[in-house]
């Protein structure tokens, strides 16, 4: 694909922005491909991951983080293991969904965040996952009121659903955490500001 | 061999059969698992692609859980995914200062990745070792062929996870050959089968998972066995409407390596839960005179 890219899409601090997260500089990456080539989820992208990482170095930051690839990724670490600068891309892509949802971009998949969402909702909430509830709250959600309709009947009959949550005991601490982790997040975000 | 056990999210539900067959190895296998009082959920994949920070304070927590339970004990977890994050988390606060610091300031306490994470695999090959397994093992597989599926999470990245070659792993298959099944020489042994899209995009899990039954059935496999209680169910529950979309028909059973173990090892049908997984591996071992 020919992309013409005006100079004002380059944000300057981008790079650093996501170098910060991951703890490691993506210039090392040389562009030989090898991430995309063994990327199960490539056909699916807009673009590879291999292109991603040069937008990162060029500090393409819209391009990046409107790309559905970041939400395409299925985090499965084959281009990590297999880089041969030892670049962390599965990392990449980590540091690129967290920037697009602090900073509020335009999220090309609401399917994958709202699942993210309701599954870090449930463990804020009873300390661990609840399943059956994870599974009605996303179609609901996401209204796909039928999706996988035929599966809940095989899992409940096999006793592989409980109807009622498992709570942990330590649900006042881990809200706690969950209060802390957004200070913190918050933190480390206007510390950026401050700085650019 | 005593544990710290961290049974994860899937235990009590969708992997109760991954649960039931890891409690009834651990004592003909000389295990004991004490559960960590309280645990809580790791925050899995949706952790670690939300928030930076909640990846490693939710798994910091579980540490420091384990090592309140004194004696210096490892934590044993069955889940590929539990231990990848766990494993993830003791890296990160082992090689970056700014990360140490950030789970320190959350959760009140300091964890420098000292709690050492053991998957059961990990245990049962490096541990136990091959040759004492093969002889607790008095129920020979007869050769049953078995395609050992390690999925992503037990073996990448490997400088934080693996005890195994992240490209080509052989732990389950020296299991597998271990109680007397035949492991089968296949493609897809560490390929992805899109697990944390299980719900969020499953065209795209249906392609990978139709890419590695197809490649199983290739092999000769006459069942797969499983590690992730994510892996499982996308290759067992999602079989069927994968042969649909395909048009294939490969009726493989999709087992957790612990049921085939506890199995060699003269625990009961029941007491396994070979009854809970979909496509029903009964027939099969029946028919190999296994059950």
């Amino acid at each position: 694909m020919q992309l013409k890219v005006p100079g004002p899409m380059v944000v300057s601090d981008f790079t650093q922005q996501v170098e910060a997260i991951i703890g490691q500089s993506v210039s090392k990456c040389y562009q030989c491909g090898n991430c995309t080539a063994g990327c199960p989820a490539a056909p699916e992208m807009d673009f590879g991951p291999q292109r991603i990482i040069r937008f990162v170095q060029l500090g393409l930051k819209d391009l990046a983080l409107t790309s559905n690839t970041i939400w395409t990724c299925a985090s499965c670490v084959t281009c990590t293991t297999r880089c041969p600068q030892e670049v962390d891309i599965t990392g990449v892509m980590d540091a690129l969904r967290i920037i697009a949802q602090r900073e509020h971009y335009p999220v090309q998949d609401r399917y994958v965040t709202a699942l993210n969402d309701i599954f870090l909702g449930n463990i804020r909430t009873f300390g661990r996952q609840y399943e059956i509830g994870l599974i009605g709250k996303y179609n609901l959600r996401t209204r796909q009121f039928f999706k996988d309709v035929m599966l809940g009947p095989k899992l409940f009959f096999k006793g592989k659903l409980k109807l009622l949550p498992h709570r942990s005991g330590n649900v006042r601490e881990v809200r706690e955490i969950f209060r802390r982790v957004k200070e913190e997040s918050a933190a480390s975000s206007a510390n950026r500001a401050g700085r650019a | 061999m005593r544990f710290a056990y961290f049974p994860g999210c899937t235990a009590p539900g969708s992997a109760i059969e991954f649960e039931m067959s890891t409690q009834a190895v651990l004592e003909p296998l000389g295990l004991q698992f004490d559960e960590i009082p309280n645990w809580i959920c790791c925050g899995a994949t949706m952790g670690h692609t939300t928030d930076d920070n909640l990846a490693l304070a939710l798994p910091a927590k579980v540490l420091l859980n384990a090592r309140e339970m004194g004696g210096g004990l490892e934590v044993a977890t069955v889940c590929a995914a539990c231990y990848n994050r766990l494993r993830a988390t003791n890296y990160e606060v082992q090689h970056r200062e700014d990360r140490r610091a950030a789970v320190a300031r959350i959760l009140g306490e300091e964890y420098g990745g000292d709690v050492g994470v053991r998957h059961l695999l990990d245990i049962v090959v490096n541990e136990i070792g091959t040759e004492a397994l093969s002889e607790k093992a008095t129920k020979k597989l007869g050769g049953l062929k078995v395609a050992s599926y390690y999925g992503c999470l037990l073996v990448r990245p490997p400088k934080m996870v693996a005890f195994d070659d992240p490209e080509e792993p052989r732990s389950m298959d020296r299991l597998v050959d271990a109680i007397g099944g035949e492991p089968v020489d296949w493609t897809h042994r560490t390929e992805c089968c899109g697990g944390s899209f299980t719900l969020s995009k499953i065209s795209i899990v249906r392609r990978l998972v139709n890419d590695i039954l197809s490649a199983a059935k290739d092999a000769g496999a006459e069942c797969i066995i499983a590690a992730c209680p994510v892996c499982q169910p996308n290759l067992d529950l999602r079989q069927a409407e994968v042969e649909k979309q395909y048009g294939e028909d490969y009726g493989i059973p999709v087992l957790y390596f612990t049921q085939l173990l506890g199995l060699s090892l003269g625990a009961s049908p029941e007491a396994i839960g070979l009854d809970k997984v979909i496509v029903d591996p009964r027939p099969l071992l029946s028919a190999k005179g296994l059950i």
